[in-house]
């Protein structure tokens, strides 16, 4: 029953391995051609030009660009990111606890985020048109229209500085517990939720909408179904394949698109990481979180191709 | 549901269902003017006893399905009832509220929609749909609505009644579907349903198995109908009464012998009669000016074959009409010889050349030369030319017309689809589906081509309309010396309008030759089944197709 099933999902991930290695092959292109020496940029203006020589062949640094492209995807594949020019440290050690906490803020961004959307459109859905579709609508598109820097800091100045409910910066460290964890990101993760609901919502009312014109959800309505029975039982579950794409689109944007909430409220994730080694022109650690942010894009669109596949049941169930 | 109990119990003479004085009404928004209201049911009335059928019969715009779902206090879209009253079971339903209205949906009356297809959901199996509304309204508990759900099945013929119903839509024919539709009306043991248009859209040999399904099923269960349909001889097999209604009034109501015998206004009569379109049948020529030789073709690269070693002449000025069920290979025909499929095997001979396989390895002399009509006229057409540009686009195309010499072509052309120079300017959107498709007529003409195919191209549109179309097509052959490849699967078309008929069947040919051959006896098995099936506006007619066929199956 599956066969064709399984295989269209074995070719999107064979698809997103080829697109993750094409995107390395452009990562590390790109960060070839930037300007600058990688060796003077270590030692300063005042090397010496033998010093500088032998700096580049420690480096590896005068073998051909494909030379150096193998064994740095070799070295990724086997886990091994490289050293960080700037300080030396070992990148996968350094960057694991980072991504942690990075994953753990988008985590909880999303956990509010996409039911939230999703409960939102269906609510537009239902009453479309009048007046609560037209107030949900308006207070997400004024949401998303503020900059999230703006967003964040009007979030610190009441919560923060006013109320003084929850920390302005939100510090977190190892062995922290559960609660003051969560505590820490409460600013953070509703500054990232304000930002990606409007689109999620916006997007699930009219996916919903559209299916809204079939003649099954007439049938539905001669049944005498409730209106939001209908909207969620006969309308949603045809929805669901461009409602994924879009909120598979969003986690990734929570993921990746951290690096201004990051900032703001310092906390300890990829983003911060990331703008402190561009600033430092550190290339390997530039690398690794670009390969690192490309591997989690391509994932989670890989898994809302899976997901609007296993949803409809002329795939799932061939004649 | 303590309502229709007791009123049943009460009183055997009044009525299921009183409409008085039904007026309804729309907001329509004409492209270029301000929205204005207009009445589409102009207060009609009408009574239904318990476990009687009404037809209701027009063409479309008469109003039909409108009053069909005011019988549920449903309108689509804009449309609102504005008037009158809709007494079911001894209430006006009108007053009972939205809470009132769903009560009675899919408890008291059930609706079975003209495309089962449609009207199902993708994603849900189908015995979830037609227990659906049996457990909202508490009618019966899962199990028991299931186990009646497998009787119903049972009843209206469906193969593997046990499982079917753990299906999905996309997994049963569209007949079959149908059939699902009608049993999952009867699952909640409603008083009444309203048939919309439900055997319309199924093939002819199709059509009538579900019609007897359906006709079974109503005098075994004793519910009431409303049977909404365009075809007469469809409605006179089904129904105790007829109203007749002409855009949005009442023409006629009476018994269905009556109407159909001895009907009392020109308008019932003007459907009642049959149509013949006088047309000798013209013998083949000397020679075809295109042959197709032997072609067969397929989908998905060779996996599904749909065209078997089809062979089929054209005469100059003559119509071969290709007719067959859906499935059976018409459209692909006329596909390969486009070139829109490139055929596998065999070729298309043109003028005494054989054509390019493909399309895009025509000159462009080949494409003028094969014009194509296309069933909807309204997706054939873009939305936003106007209909001199459309008509004008083939003349620029082919001929480079440009200016005044163009204008005057498209005046001449609209002229012969019996249009007047007022349509230049208007886009497709302000036509009937008539206009829509004299003007794709005029588009394939403009071109002067040699053979036009059309596809379906009455299918679309009510008779008295489609007859018009046919007779301007068999005009425009007799002055433009053009060919026609009709394919169609109504008979009736393909009797008034052919010279050859091809009866297609499974990517086959299976009879083929001049119009008086294919139509008289003896026929192949096929052929024979085609022919039985075409209702007749006869009382009775289907009781006795359906007995001649168990005749047949059993060996006779």
């Amino acid at each position: 029953m599956s066969s064709p099933i399984v295989k269209l999902i074995a070719q999107r991930i064979a698809l997103g391995i080829l697109l993750l290695l094409a995107v390395s092959v452009l990562i590390f292109a790109g960060t070839q051609i930037l300007p600058g020496d990688v060796a003077q940029s270590i030692l300063g203006q005042s090397a010496t030009p033998e010093a500088l020589a032998n700096l580049r062949e420690s480096l590896g640094l005068n073998e051909p660009a494909y030379v150096r492209y193998f064994r740095w995807l070799g070295g990724v594949l086997t886990g091994d990111l490289g050293t960080a020019l700037s300080s030396g440290q070992d990148i996968a050690s350094s960057i694991w606890p980072r991504l942690k906490n990075t994953l753990f803020l988008a985590f909880w961004a999303a956990v509010v985020s996409v039911p939230l959307a999703i409960i939102l459109g269906l609510l537009a859905v239902r009453y479309r048109n009048g007046f609560v579709d037209k107030l949900i609508s308006g207070l997400a598109l004024a949401s998303t229209s503020l900059p999230e820097f703006f967003i964040g800091y009007l979030l610190v100045f009441f919560f923060a500085v006013k109320l003084q409910w929850f920390p302005g910066i939100s510090t977190v460290f190892d062995g922290m517990p559960f609660l003051d964890r969560i505590h820490a990101i409460v600013l953070p993760a509703t500054a990232l939720t304000l930002v990606v609901l409007a689109h999620m919502m916006r997007m699930t009312r009219a996916a919903i909408l559209n299916v809204m014109q079939s003649a099954y959800i007439e049938t539905a309505e001669l049944k005498g179904l409730r209106a939001f029975d209908i909207i969620r039982k006969h309308a949603f579950p045809n929805a669901i394949a461009p409602i994924v794409n879009v909120v598979m689109l969003n986690l990734a944007y929570l993921v990746v698109g951290v690096v201004v909430i990051e900032v703001i409220f310092v906390y300890p994730g990829m983003g911060q990481y990331l703008v402190d080694h561009v600033t430092k022109r550190d290339v390997p650690v530039v690398q690794a979180v670009g390969l690192i942010f490309a591997a989690v894009y391509v994932t989670l669109n890989i898994i809302a191709d899976i997901a609007a596949i296993v949803a409809n049941p002329r795939l799932r169930h061939p004649k | 549901m303590a309502a229709a109990a007791t009123a049943s119990r009460a009183g055997k003479t009044d009525p299921l269902l009183d409409i008085r004085n039904l007026r309804i009404e729309a907001k329509v928004f004409p492209p270029g003017e301000p929205p204005r209201t207009i009445t589409l049911v102009h207060d009609v009335s009408l009574t239904l006893q318990r476990g009687k059928v009404l037809g209701l019969i027009g063409e479309s715009g008469a109003g039909k399905s409108t009053i069909g779902l005011a019988s549920m206090g449903f309108g689509r879209g804009g449309v609102r009832i504005t008037g009158g009253e809709v007494v079911l079971n001894g209430r006006d339903i009108l007053k009972g509220g939205v809470g009132g209205l769903r009560r009675l949906r899919g408890r008291e009356v059930c609706y079975v929609a003209q495309s089962a297809a449609a009207s199902f959901n993708p994603a849900h199996r189908l015995m979830d749909q037609v227990v659906e509304a049996s457990l909202l309204h508490g009618v019966a508990t899962r199990a028991e609505a299931e186990k009646r759900a497998v009787a119903l099945f049972r009843k209206l013929s469906l193969p593997n009644p046990e499982t079917i119903g753990e299906r999905y839509p996309h997994q049963v024919s569209g007949g079959q579907l149908q059939r699902v539709m009608t049993a999952m009306a009867l699952c909640s043991e409603p008083d009444l349903i309203v048939f919309d248009e439900p055997t319309t859209a199924l093939d002819v040999t199709t059509q009538i198995d579900v019609l007897a399904a359906i006709k079974d099923a109503i005098r075994d269960t004793g519910v009431a109908a409303l049977y909404i349909t365009h075809d007469l001889a469809v409605v006179a097999q089904v129904s105790d009464e007829i109203m007749v209604l002409r855009h949005g009034r009442l023409v006629e109501w009476g018994g269905t012998r009556q109407i159909i015998k001895e009907p009392r206004q020109e308008y019932t009569n003007a459907l009642v009669s049959v149509h013949e379109i006088a047309h000798d049948e013209q013998k083949p020529g000397a020679t075809p000016f295109l042959s197709v030789k032997n072609v067969t073709a397929s989908y998905g690269g060779g996996k599904v074959k749909v065209l078997k070693n089809v062979s089929v002449d054209i005469f100059p000025g003559q119509t071969l009409a290709v007719v067959g069920e859906s499935g059976s290979g018409k459209s692909t025909l006329a596909r390969a010889i486009t070139g829109l499929l490139p055929p596998e095997q065999g070729s298309v001979t043109f003028a005494g050349r054989t054509l390019a396989n493909r399309l895009a390895d025509r000159p462009k002399e080949d494409l003028r030369q094969l014009q194509m009509i296309y069933q909807m006229a309204d997706v054939a057409m873009n939305p936003r030319q106007t209909v001199g540009t459309i008509i004008g686009r083939p003349l620029e195309f082919y001929f480079g017309m440009r200016g005044r010499e163009r204008d005057q072509r498209v005046a001449e052309l609209l002229d012969k689809i019996e249009m007047g120079k007022g349509f230049v300017d208007r886009y497709p959107a302000e036509l009937s589906g008539g206009q829509k498709q004299r003007v794709c007529i005029a588009r394939s003409l403009a071109a002067k081509p040699k053979l036009i195919i059309c596809d379906e191209v009455t299918s679309a549109l009510d008779p008295l309309v489609a007859n018009g179309i046919l007779k301007l097509l068999l005009e425009l052959q007799k002055e433009e010396e053009v060919a026609y490849l009709f394919i169609t699967h109504d008979l009736a078309t393909v009797k008034s309008i052919a010279d050859s008929i091809a009866v297609m069947y499974r990517g086959e040919v299976v009879r083929y030759g001049p119009k008086s051959q294919v139509l008289a006896p003896p026929f192949d098995a096929y052929t024979d089944l085609l022919l039985s099936s075409v209702p007749e506006m006869e009382i009775g007619w289907l009781e006795k197709a359906i007995t001649g066929r168990r005749m047949e199956s059993a060996g006779n």
